[in-house]
């Protein structure tokens, strides 16, 4: 009897349980999409942060450089929670015996770490050089091949491109680290790492690192952590706010139309009541129709709201956000507390109400 | 007889349009401070970016290279070109100023402290420059919002220092202490730490580090941090090659590029460029949220727009007696459909006014409570808010309206519809 008129109802009024359904589905979707993206976009947004290159600087003492021993020390405690990239540095002479910096680096790790590098083309065989932009003015003026002396050792390079960035590197000659060790001798005395994740597991790595090479000074760039510090900060207490809006409007939406239908719905009650039904049947009955419909609406709502922060996610960081199933019992639990509050609320104003008054349409 | 039915509707019904009218302020106000936060996002996080600092960089034109390693410059005392300190000001006077959140010199000096090379940069701290009437302050303390000081900052006409922090404990110094820079004494205010090179230097006054090099007025860059639009494919076009009136909207547009070809313009004889690791990160980070919170805007002006339909298409629907009754008397199809339409628009129009309201103080004390600064909702916003819900209240209410008014009117009275 109990499911029939369950059944019932809802095949009767097809078109108020849709309508009913669609506000839980709604609502369902907004919070699954919001609870996505808020845990999700940071991670993402984190990584974008982390184009802006190091965030961790590993430095040498001065006038020293690692041994290969510490850089592998170095690499090991990152154990790929980032990307170190040494760099080696000195002072050359060019052909008109002015000072310039030459550093050496692998090529691939400095594009991975330092996508801002406006690189012409990147050298890809031993003896080629990346030239700055201000310094290829002075050594290779319509990048030909020049010549460099370090200590009495003189190398030939080739430019192959130019490199522009605004900064210190403008300056710089740019060879790979083979070279750069073959010629000069020299070992790599800066380690530039970019490490990921919040702002703990990069302190936690930092003081990490600060153990297992306490010969180096290992520190944090501040003008970069801060920073993603700071817009992160407020880009969480933004997202946070709109979700939280979000999610009450869904919500407070279900409210209305439910506890209008109740309301509508008096008659029918009033019936019931008339034929004998208890106070405690027809909220039974009203109670599993709103379960019922909550749970449809729930997984239809999950399904949307998944889909609508894949879309996110792939529309504004080219990724897809991952779904996160884990939150589905929080979804579905929001949800029945939401339809048990707007179904029951009315219902026990109703009750006070004689039936006769409400069938004669008091 | 139409107004006294729409009337009494709304009077004797009250409870039952309240809910729809709560529905739509909802609605209404979240769609108001989503739309007020999509607008308002770009900017405030173009403000926050600043604490990225400098993202363009002022050199002398015919500048040689930077020799410098880590803290130490390398480069040959007295050689390279310098900028005039004079022409300082004159930034607060291109086109894009109010876009000019503060800008630092510096002049970098190799000195001798206890038998060792040091370099110590002159910059401004906290500097009063006038240009025109305007009185502003600049300097490293706005443009460099990382740097941190123990002890205090030195007045930037004083003789004080501050010392990094590195260079401080490997010399023992103290804030409050002496430090003998070329011979001469100077106090130390401040220890400084920054997280860079100048843990590794001493920064002291610009006047100072200019005596000690013996070149008054000189400066051998100016960092620049302005707040700037992300870059496009239009940005990077040359401006002495486009038309006059693109060349106008280009230097028109607050672009790096564009500010930084303004900077080069006040000031002679120099070079401005982006520094390319702040300057196309920060678009990039800009352009990512901007985009995140214009979709989330999208999505909550739909949900709200579903949740709302619903809402008035269930209230509709229980109205079929009524317009079983009025059918009866002999109303017809067309004023029918008048009369609930009115009440919809209405109450589109009622939801609508005080959720914009609402939604605009939301904005605001949301943009004081994370941004420090209010968002303001735009009030050109109103009608198009007042459209959104009046089309979605119809387009809730319209498929309920068109069934209600098909009902055969005895079936309806008889509660068998």
């Amino acid at each position: 009897m109990y499911f029939r008129m369950l059944r019932r109802a809802a095949t009767l009024r097809k078109a108020q349980a849709a309508s009913a359904i669609v506000a839980i589905v709604v609502g369902a979707a907004a919070a699954t999409a919001m609870l996505n993206l808020y845990v999700d976009v940071q991670a993402k947004l984190r990584k974008e942060f982390r184009k802006f290159g190091a965030n961790i600087v590993v430095e040498a003492k001065a006038g020293q450089s690692f041994t290969p021993e510490t850089l592998g020390r170095i690499q090991s405690a990152i154990a790929g929670r980032g990307l170190a990239v040494p760099f080696a540095y000195t002072v050359a002479r060019t052909e008109k015996d002015q000072p310039i910096v030459i550093a050496g680096v692998d090529f691939d790790l400095a594009r991975r770490l330092n996508p801002w590098w406006s690189v012409t083309s990147w050298p890809n065989a031993a003896n080629q050089a990346l030239v700055g932009a201000r310094a290829a003015r002075l050594v290779s003026p319509g990048m030909r091949s020049f010549t460099l002396r370090y200590n009495g050792r003189d190398t030939r390079l080739a430019a192959v491109g130019t490199v522009r960035t605004g900064g210190g590197e403008d300056s710089r000659v740019y060879i790979s680290l083979a070279d750069f060790q073959q010629w000069t001798g020299l070992a790599p005395s800066v380690v530039e790492i970019a490490a990921n994740g919040s702002a703990r597991d990069v302190t936690s790595l930092l003081q990490q690192l600060q153990r297992t090479v306490p010969t180096a000074d290992a520190r944090a760039v501040r003008q970069i952590t801060e920073g993603e510090a700071n817009i992160l900060g407020k880009t969480r207490s933004t997202l946070l706010s709109s979700s939280a809006f979000i999610v009450c409007t869904g919500a407070l939406c279900v409210l209305a139309t439910l506890m209008g239908w109740i309301v509508d719905r008096r008659r029918d009650f009033a019936i019931m009541k008339a034929l004998g039904a208890s106070d405690m049947l027809i909220a039974a009955f009203v109670v599993g129709e709103a379960a019922a419909m909550a749970v449809v609406g729930t997984v239809v709502g999950f399904a949307f709201g998944i889909g609508i922060a894949a879309w996110i996610g792939r529309v504004n960081f080219r990724a897809p956000v991952v779904p996160r199933f884990s939150v589905f019992p929080e979804v579905l639990i929001g949800a029945l507390l939401v339809t048990m509050i707007s179904t029951l609320l009315p219902l026990r104003l109703l009750r006070r109400i004689q039936p006769a008054m409400i069938l004669r349409g008091e | 007889m139409f107004v006294r039915l729409v009337y009494e509707s709304f009077r004797r019904q009250t409870q039952r349009k309240l809910l729809v009218a709560i529905a739509v302020t909802l609605g209404a106000t979240v769609s108001t401070a989503m739309i007020g936060i999509a607008l308002g996002i770009g900017d405030k996080i173009s403000h926050e970016l600043r604490t990225y600092g400098a993202n363009l960089v002022v050199t002398p034109e015919e500048d040689n290279l930077d020799v410098q390693i880590g803290s130490v410059d390398l480069k040959p005392a007295g050689s390279g070109a310098y900028l005039d300190e004079s022409a300082l000001p004159k930034i607060k006077g291109i086109f894009w100023r109010n876009n000019i959140a503060a800008f630092t010199p510096e002049l970098p000096v190799t000195v001798q402290v206890g038998g060792e090379n040091v370099t110590l940069l002159g910059t401004y701290f906290s500097k009063s420059l006038k240009f025109g009437t305007d009185q502003f302050t600049t300097g490293a303390r706005t443009t460099y919002p990382w740097w941190k000081v123990q002890g205090a900052w030195p007045g930037d006409d004083s003789q004080d220092v501050l010392v990094g922090e590195k260079l401080a404990s490997r010399l023992g110094i103290q804030p409050g202490s002496q430090i003998e820079v070329n011979g001469a004494l100077h106090r130390v205010s401040g220890i400084l730490s920054a997280g860079r090179a100048e843990d590794d230097q001493i920064v002291a006054p610009l006047a100072v580090a200019q005596a000690i090099a013996d070149k008054p007025g000189a400066i051998r860059k100016i960092f620049v941090s302005a707040v700037t639009k992300p870059e496009d494919a239009f940005a990077r076009r040359n401006p002495d090659s486009l038309n006059p009136a693109d060349r106008d909207r280009w230097y028109c547009s607050p672009y790096p590029q564009s500010i930084a070809y303004q900077l080069q313009e006040a000031i002679p004889h120099s070079r401005a460029e982006q520094i390319r690791q702040v300057a196309q990160n920060e678009g990039n980070v800009l352009s990512r949220i901007t985009g995140l919170m214009l979709l989330i805007t999208l999505a909550a002006l739909f949900t709200s727009g579903l949740a709302v339909s619903a809402a008035m298409a269930t209230a509709m629907f229980e109205r079929r007696t009524e317009v079983g009754l009025m059918k009866a008397l002999g109303a017809g199809h067309f004023s029918l459909s008048a009369i609930f339409i009115t009440e919809s628009v209405l109450l589109a129009c009622i939801g609508g006014v005080v959720g914009f309201a609402g939604g605009a103080l939301l904005t605001r004390a949301l943009g004081r409570a994370i941004f420090g600064s209010s968002l303001s909702v735009p009030p050109v916003l109103l009608p198009v808010i007042l459209a959104i819900a009046v089309a979605v209240t119809f387009g809730g209410s319209a498929v309920a309206i068109r069934r209600a008014v098909k009902y055969d009117p005895v079936l309806a009275l008889r509660g068998e519809a």
